[in-house]
Formats: structure tokens, C-alpha cells, sequence
């Protein structure tokens, strides 16, 4: 490998070697604690809302940097209603997630349809969804809290509560070895996918990656993939709520990749003019990319609600803000067009460990938020300023 | 004789792959309108935005010497200060202020944390009593018409002590007695206060009328420079001096096999989206046969544009009329979707802002308008899409290290060869090609030419619109002229020149009385 390859592949994974970086600086300034198994298994099941409202929220930004404000308020609405329907009207479980899903579909078409068809600026009208459906939350729920810790299957179900893990088939002893297995069963099929991948690329004529870095790439993904089974092992298994956001993130991250729509959203944020001219209904796009954010929002909303056994008025709050600093720091173009599920991913984890580390180190709250403000922002400059050729300001 | 007030001497200027401006020479007396006359993409522009700072000191060659002293412009502030205003075809007014505010923004009346608005408003009425606009300091800008607002600039320049004024096109959205006006407000300007202008204009009836001086620019070099009084001012003789190039072999020869007719266009007509009483189109009737290079030759902004987008899938326009047929059948083309499944490609003159994603690389750009030809139930086979932009890439012989690179990082040409290589994947009979080949360089062209004959050959139909006559001349089977969005014209390659075609467009716009001589 030559220079130029080495510095590529550091630009190109940025976010990974910083996520490296502040991962170190946390175990040190924690003396370790930040990869205490417990602290794995918690930063999953606290940031599970984070995943699934940043990969919905990619969609709405790659269409060209459109973000959507609504999606806490909704998460807040669609809990609300789920709660109240549950607990006070009696409907039984899987008819209220139905409903939710529902109703979280239904919002996000709502929105979409002005966005897309009526090209209202999404800032606007997703605005005013931030502020009808947290007043409606509050007017669902009369300002008080609906508990549902009696309803153990909804929230088992969706990753809260006591036993929000995935019980242990095989083993029996502190070690769960169903989910140490999973861990290698998953590292193992990457690494055949992987290779099969670059003998099929091989045989067609690919220009290919280099072989040291696609080695080490593989192989430490894999580790980071086996260690970090075992970690949750440790502690008491694979939290359920990982399922929902492992099923997302393939899904998606399928589709964003492989797929002619995922294909089209990446189109329309890199020049919308062009792709209409190609024979693609731009406003579809559109419309799908908001209707999709209130189906996920309405998954996040069963997520949220089931974690912390109630539902209030005041959930949800800045949610949007966590998906949106997510995908910008996940290497998602604020002018749409660019971005990856897996780098929004990278961003998630970051915000999370930032959130974590911060915490065991006992800072306070409020420079929390000044930190992750300032992480924000960093990495938006970076990526506008590297994509410029390195000219920090530009010439009037 | 009188003063020299300006004179551009030996000015070279190069784009990536482009000589632009190739030692041209200028040289404006004090007091006199002076006109630039040339074809589209001769240079005009260029050069007017050399000498106004647009491009700055260094990144050309050459002197300006303006008032006896050599010039380094950085910024367009810099020319102004020095009584060079420069006003462009597009008109730079903001709609929702009143004209004196628009005449004196980024050169405010007053200090800086009070705007003197008694003072604007009396200097606004000054200057606007000089231009002779009867209108009130406070109306809006959008409330005036295109030949009112060319006044308000005229005003703005003179607020800002302009010694010389650069009209950029000045009438080409005006009607005749608006155009008269202007044109006479010039001469007016130049008699009481000794105004020099330099005018670029393609309506040559009116530089005769205006101007003292001509001179000819021609890719990128002058070539003549007419004195009124001294030289013959006519039209025929302008238009020698802008077309007089021979066309050598900078075409690849072709057997032409013309088929059936393949698309047929009757009774079009387009309305403009915005102003929708502004007629673009106007009542065209048009045919295409198979294995044919139809070419449509005029002016930027003759409406050759709108025609083809507003063919293909409606993509421009409103209130479209008349009838599109394809094989002798009628078809209804209502998106863009449906032009392309009847067999339509539009190639965009705009290969930045409507043709490419410039930060996707070319494989993905390739296969964009024919994304299922590589996808099993919506999911895309990348190894299919791999080995059709390679098969483009080799067949196109773009010049990339990997269909893997972003099309922004390629020169012109190769992203015009993307470009065609995304629409011939799309496999259609018909290829509507707008500008081919705008901005590109000489070898870049040929093979383009090249490509064009061999969709020929393959039986497909190609309409060529360009502003170019030697390569309408050169590449096309049959010639339509449009001007002002009506066809003017319609010629047998064996009988096309260049001055037939000029002539068309001439005679067509502006003046009635000139048409009958």
C-alpha cells in the first residue's frame, strides 16, 4: 500500500477511527468501565430509539439534506395512543401495535403528501408536526402517565422491562451461550459473504480492493463482531430490542444499497433535475422517504414506551435532533445525495458511547449537551470542508 | 481623433480544455458606442467578463489599459470604481424591492447604520428622469415591465458614475418599441453626456442603427473592426465577417440511409411556466426520419429547448398542445417515464444541472434512466450494472481510470460521453441531442460526431440542436431554423450555408419594414 491508498482508507472511514479514538479515551478516563459488559448491553438497549429514527431519518436527508422535526413528537403520540389503548381502553396487544404502526404510517403520508406533492419545505411542515402531535400526546394522555408494566408481553416484546433478553437455549451458567454463538455464527457468515463477494467481483472483472486492506478489514470486523458477543454474553444475553434494530438496519441498509428504489433516493438528493429527466417520479421519492420516517417513528414510539414501562407527554423529546446529529456524523451530505446505512450507524454508536462515557465519568448533564454540540459540528465541517479540497473559507 | 478610453490588448483565456479568448485585441474611443457582434460562444461574454473583474487579474493573459492606465481588476467592485459597469442579459433586480432601492443596493445612501431615505429616493428620481422612466421611486420591481427594468439598470449604472457601460444583449427579451427606445437612449446618453458603451447584440438591424464601431469576434479571436461612415455597415456584410470559417474535415464522413418517417410533430405549442401568456413554442410542425440527422439551428433562446423537453414527456412547460407521432401512430407522451418507453432520449445541454449526479460515479449515472434493465424485481444486479458501464466506457472510449470515479472529477468531454452513454443504455430509437457538443474540445467533438453516425447507421433517428452552424452544417441530413419559437426555416443539407441560415433568423426577428426589402 502506498500513501495515498493509506491516507484514502483513513478519509474513507474517518468516523471509524474516531469512534476507535473517543472509545479509548472513555475506557482510560474510566479506568475501563465503559466496556463493562452491563455498559454494552446498556448502550444498546438506551440508544435502540437512536438507530431506528437515523436510518429513517437518512432517508429524508439523502433526498436532499430535508430533515424531518416531527419524528420525537410522534414517537411521543404514537406511545401515547399504544398506552392509552392498552391499558385504559383494553385492546389487546397485537391489535394496539397494529394501530400504532398504523397511525405512524398514517402521520408520516400525511406529511409526506404536502412535502412531496404539494412541495411545502419539509423545515415547515414537519415543524408543525413537531408541535400538533406533542400537543395531541398531552391531549391523549390528559397530562398524566399511563404506566404499562402489567403488560409484560408488549414489553418484553420490544426490549424493556426485567426480561428483555433473549433466553438462553443452550447454556445454563453466567455465560450465555446462545448469544456467544450467535456472535461467531454472525461473524462467520460476514466473513464468508465477504469472500464470496470479492471472488464473484474477481470473476467479472472488478477493479478490486486492496488485499491487505480488505483482509484486515474482514478480519477486524469480525473480532469486533465476536468480542462484542461475548461481552453481552457476559451480562445477561442478546437484549431483545437488538433484534428490532439488527432487522432495521439489514432491511434498510439492504435496500439503500441493492435496491433500484433505495437507488433512486440517492439520485434525487444528488441532482433532482437529472433523475426527473431519467424517468423517475421525484415526488414518490419524497413521499416515501416521510412516510417511511412515521413507520419507523411508530417503531421507535413501541420502543420507547416499552423501555421505560409508560408513556408521558414528555417523551420523545429532541429525539429528532439524536437521528439528525447521527446521520451528519455518520458521514450523511447535509445536500443530500450522500450516505450509508452502516456510516449512520458508526454515527449512532459515537453519539451513544459520547452520551455513555460522559455519564460514568459523572459530567454534568448540560456539558453533555455541550459536547455532543460541538462533535456535530465538527463533523459537518469536516465533511463540507474535505469535500471542498481542504479550502476552509470559501472566496466571496 | 478622439481619446482611447479603452483597450485590451493581447487578451488569451483558457478553460480546462478550452482556449476561450486567443489574443484579442479592443479598442473603445471615449464617446462612442461600440458593438460586439459574434456567434454564440465566440467569446463575448468572456471577454466582457475579463474586463469587468468577473475573472480576475492573473487568471488571464494580457493588458487592459483603461484612461491611460494599466488595470488589475480582482472583483467586479474594482472595474466599478473605475466607472466600468457591466449589465447582463439576466437581469440582476431583486423583484420584491422599489426600484430606488434596487438602484442603490451595496451603495447606500446615508451612513451605515441609517439609510438616508429622502436622499435615495431624490438621487432615484434624478437618474430615472435622465433614462426617462415615468415611474414612482417606490414601486416594486416586479411590477414593471422587462423594457422598464432594463431602464432601472441603465439608471443604476448611471448612479454609480459610469463612464463606460457593457450591455450584454440589452433587447433580447424586449419588443421592437422598447428595443427603440433603449437603443435611442443610448445615442441620447452619448450625445448630452458623453457616455461610452460597448453592446453585445445578436439583432445586427440594431447595432447598424446604434453603433459607431463593430467588431467582429470569432472563436475567440477578432477578426475585423468596422467604422461607421468608413466600412459597409449591412447586414450581409456583418455577417461574412461572423461566419466567414471554411468547413474543412472536422466531421467524419457518412452514407446517409434514410428510412420511413419515424416521429412527427404537428401543431406544438408551449406556454412558459412562469409567465404564462409568454407563447416559447409557437405552432412548430416538425418530422423525423429513421437513420436521419435532423438538425435545428438558431439563436439561444429561440426556443429550441423548450421544444424538445416539452416533446419529451412534458418535462418543460404549460398549457402543451398539438400532436406527437410515432410510427404513424399517435402517442401521448405525459411524463418523462412514458417518452422513454416509447422509445425517446433527450440529451441535455445542461450536463451539470440536468443531465448528471455529478458526485455518483459512472457506473451509477450510466444506468439511471434504465435501472431495470439491470435489476431482477427491483433489486440491482451490481455485477450486470458493472460490466454495461465498463461495455459503455470502452465502446465511448471515455477516458476514466474506473467506472467507479465521480463524474464531477471528469473533463467535459468524458462527461459528455457518460452522458450519451446513459441514454444510449436506455436503448431508444429517437435521441434528441441539445448542445452536444457545448464546452468541449476539438478531438472530444470529433469523436461525438463520430458516436452520432453510428446511431445513425443502426437505424435510429437523431435531432440535433445547436447553436453551431458549421456543425449543423457538417453533421446534419436535413436543417430546420427556429427563431423565436417559430420554425423560420427548413433546409436540404446540400442547400444549407451558413448565410442562408443567419439570413432565416435575421430576416425573421425584429424590424417588419427591413423583412420586405
Amino acid at each position: 500500500m502506498n500513501k495515498d491508498q493509506v491516507l484514502g482508507f483513513l478519509k474513507k472511514n474517518t468516523m471509524v477511527f474516531v469512534l476507535v479514538i473517543v472509545l479509548a479515551f472513555f475506557s482510560f478516563m474510566t479506568g475501563g468501565a465503559i466496556l463493562l459488559p452491563m455498559n454494552v448491553s446498556n448502550l444498546i438497549s438506551q440508544n435502540a430509539y437512536v438507530f431506528v429514527l437515523a436510518t429513517g431519518m437518512l432517508l429524508c436527508i439523502l433526498t436532499g439534506g430535508n430533515i424531518d422535526l416531527s419524528v420525537g413528537s410522534v414517537v411521543c403520540f404514537v406511545g401515547a395512543v399504544g398506552a392509552t389503548l392498552m391499558m385504559n381502553v383494553g385492546v389487546p396487544v397485537w391489535l394496539s401495535i397494529i394501530i400504532m404502526i398504523a397511525i405512524g404510517t398514517a402521520i408520516g403520508a400525511f406529511q409526506g403528501f404536502w412535502i412531496a406533492f404539494v412541495r411545502i419545505p419539509p423545515f415547515i411542515v414537519t415543524l408543525a408536526g413537531m408541535l400538533v402531535f406533542r400537543g395531541l400526546s398531552n391531549v391523549v394522555l390528559n397530562g398524566l402517565t399511563v404506566s404499562i408494566k402489567d403488560m409484560t408481553s408488549f414489553v418484553d416484546l420490544f426490549g424493556g422491562g426485567a426480561n428483555c433478553y433473549i433466553p438462553d437455549f443452550i447454556g445454563s451458567g453466567s455465560l450465555n451461550l446462545t448469544c456467544l454463538f450467535a456472535g461467531i455464527l454472525g461473524a462467520s457468515i460476514y466473513v464468508i459473504l465477504q469472500i464470496a463477494g470479492r471472488i464473484k467481483k474477481k470473476n467479472s472483472g472488478y477493479e478490486l480492493e486492496n488485499i491487505v486492506t480488505f483482509t484486515i478489514k474482514t478480519v477486524v470486523l469480525a473480532a469486533v463482531l465476536v468480542a462484542f458477543a461475548y461481552r453481552l454474553a457476559q451480562h445477561k444475553g442478546i437484549p431483545s430490542v437488538l433484534i428490532w434494530v439488527l432487522i432495521v438496519v439489514f432491511v434498510y441498509g439492504y435496500i439503500t444499497s441493492n435496491t433500484t428504489v433505495g437507488r433512486y433516493f440517492y439520485a434525487v438528493g444528488g441532482n433532482e433535475k437529472a433523475t426527473k429527466l431519467s424517468g423517475i417520479n421525484t415526488n414518490k421519492v419524497y413521499f416515501l422517504a416521510y412516510t417511511n420516517m412515521g413507520f419507523l417513528a411508530a417503531l421507535a414510539g413501541m420502543i420507547t414506551i416499552a423501555r421505560l414501562t409508560s408513556a408521558q407527554p414528555t417523551y420523545g423529546q429532541n429525539y429528532e435532533m439524536d437521528a439528525i446529529g447521527s446521520c451528519f456524523i455518520g458521514g450523511a451530505s447535509a445536500y443530500g445525495g450522500i450516505g450509508t446505512v452502516p456510516g449512520v450507524i458508526v454515527g449512532a454508536v459515537l453519539m451513544g458511547v459520547i452520551n455513555l462515557g460522559m455519564s460514568l465519568m459523572g459530567v454534568d448533564a448540560n456539558m453533555q449537551k455541550v459536547v455532543k454540540g460541538i462533535v456535530l459540528l465538527a463533523a459537518v465541517i469536516f465533511d463540507v470542508v474535505s469535500k471542498r479540497g481542504g479550502k476552509l473559507v470559501v472566496k466571496n | 481623433m478622439a481619446k482611447i478610453l479603452l483597450e485590451m490588448k493581447n487578451i488569451t483565456k483558457t478553460f480546462p480544455g478550452v482556449k476561450a479568448l486567443d489574443n484579442v485585441n479592443l479598442q473603445v474611443e471615449e464617446g462612442e458606442i461600440h458593438a460586439l457582434v459574434g456567434e454564440n460562444g465566440a467569446g463575448k461574454s468572456t471577454l466582457m467578463n475579463v474586463l469587468s473583474g468577473v475573472y480576475p487579474f492573473g487568471s488571464y493573459e494580457g493588458d487592459i489599459v483603461y484612461n491611460g492606465e494599466v488595470c488589475h481588476f480582482n472583483q467586479i467592485k474594482d472595474s466599478e470604481s473605475k466607472g466600468i459597469v457591466i449589465i447582463h442579459q439576466e437581469l440582476a433586480l431583486i423583484p420584491y424591492m422599489t426600484i430606488a432601492e434596487n438602484m442603490f443596493l451595496g451603495n447606500e445612501r446615508g451612513t451605515k447604520i441609517k439609510i438616508n431615505w429622502h436622499e435615495t429616493n431624490e438621487l432615484a428620481r434624478k437618474y430615472m428622469d435622465i433614462v426617462g422612466l415615468k415611474e414612482n421611486t417606490q414601486t416594486f420591481i416586479k411590477d414593471i415591465g422587462v423594457g422598464k427594468q432594463q431602464l432601472v439598470e441603465i439608471a443604476k449604472a448611471l448612479s454609480k458614475d459610469a463612464k463606460l457601460l457593457i450591455l450584454d444583449e440589452p433587447t433580447s427579451s424586449l419588443n421592437e418599441t422598447d428595443s427603440k427606445a433603449l437603443l435611442d437612449l443610448l445615442l441620447k446618453l452619448k450625445a448630452e453626456r458623453g457616455l461610452t458603451s460597448i453592446i453585445i447584440s445578436h439583432k445586427l438591424n440594431e447595432v447598424s442603427y446604434v453603433a459607431d464601431k463593430i467588431t467582429v469576434i470569432r472563436d475567440g479571436s477578432t477578426i475585423e473592426t468596422l467604422t461607421k461612415g468608413v466600412d459597409d455597415f449591412s447586414e450581409a456584410r456583418i455577417i461574412k465577417g461572423m461566419v466567414g470559417r471554411e468547413l474543412s474535415d472536422r466531421f467524419p464522413k457518412r452514407e446517409p440511409h434514410i428510412g420511413e418517417v419515424k416521429m412527427e410533430i404537428k401543431n406544438w405549442n408551449v406556454y412558459h411556466p412562469l409567465y404564462k401568456e409568454r407563447k416559447v413554442v409557437d405552432n412548430v410542425n416538425l418530422y423525423v426520419k429513421k437513420g436521419e440527422v435532423l438538425g435545428i439551428s438558431g439563436l439561444m433562446g429561440a426556443g429550441r429547448t423548450e421544444l424538445a423537453m416539452s416533446v419529451f414527456g412534458k418535462s418543460y412547460g404549460e398549457n402543451i398542445t398539438g400532436q406527437t407521432f410515432i410510427d404513424g401512430k399517435e402517442v401521448h407522451l405525459n411524463n418523462v417515464s412514458q417518452a422513454i418507453k416509447n422509445g425517446l432520449a433527450y440529451v441535455t445541454e445542461d450536463r451539470k444541472g440536468n443531465g448528471l449526479i455529478l458526485s455518483n460515479p459512472i457506473k451509477i449515472n450510466t444506468t439511471l434512466a434504465n435501472l431495470d434493465e439491470v435489476s431482477t424485481r427491483k433489486v440491482i444486479d451490481k455485477h450486470k450494472e458493472y460490466a454495461v458501464a465498463v461495455e459503455y466506457k470502452e465502446k465511448l472510449k471515455t477516458k476514466c481510470p474506473t467506472v467507479e470515479q465521480n463524474v464531477g472529477n471528469l473533463s467535459g468531454g468524458n462527461q459528455q460521453k457518460v452522458l450519451l452513454a446513459k441514454w444510449m443504455f436506455a436503448d431508444p430509437e429517437i435521441l434528441i441531442l441539445d448542445e452536444p457538443t457545448r464546452g468541449i474540445d476539438v478531438g472530444a467533438k470529433y469523436e461525438i460526431y463520430c458516436i452520432i453516425n453510428q446511431l445513425v447507421a443502426e437505424g435510429k433517428s437523431v435531432i440535433m440542436i445547436s447553436s453551431e452552424l458549421p456543425e449543423i452544417l457538417g453533421m446534419c441530413d436535413r436543417i430546420y431554423v427556429m427563431n423565436e419559437g417559430k420554425m423560420v426555416g427548413e433546409l436540404d443539407a446540400k442547400d444549407a450555408t451558413q448565410e442562408k441560415i443567419m439570413t432565416y433568423i435575421l430576416q425573421s426577428s425584429g424590424n417588419e419594414e427591413e423583412n420586405h426589402e
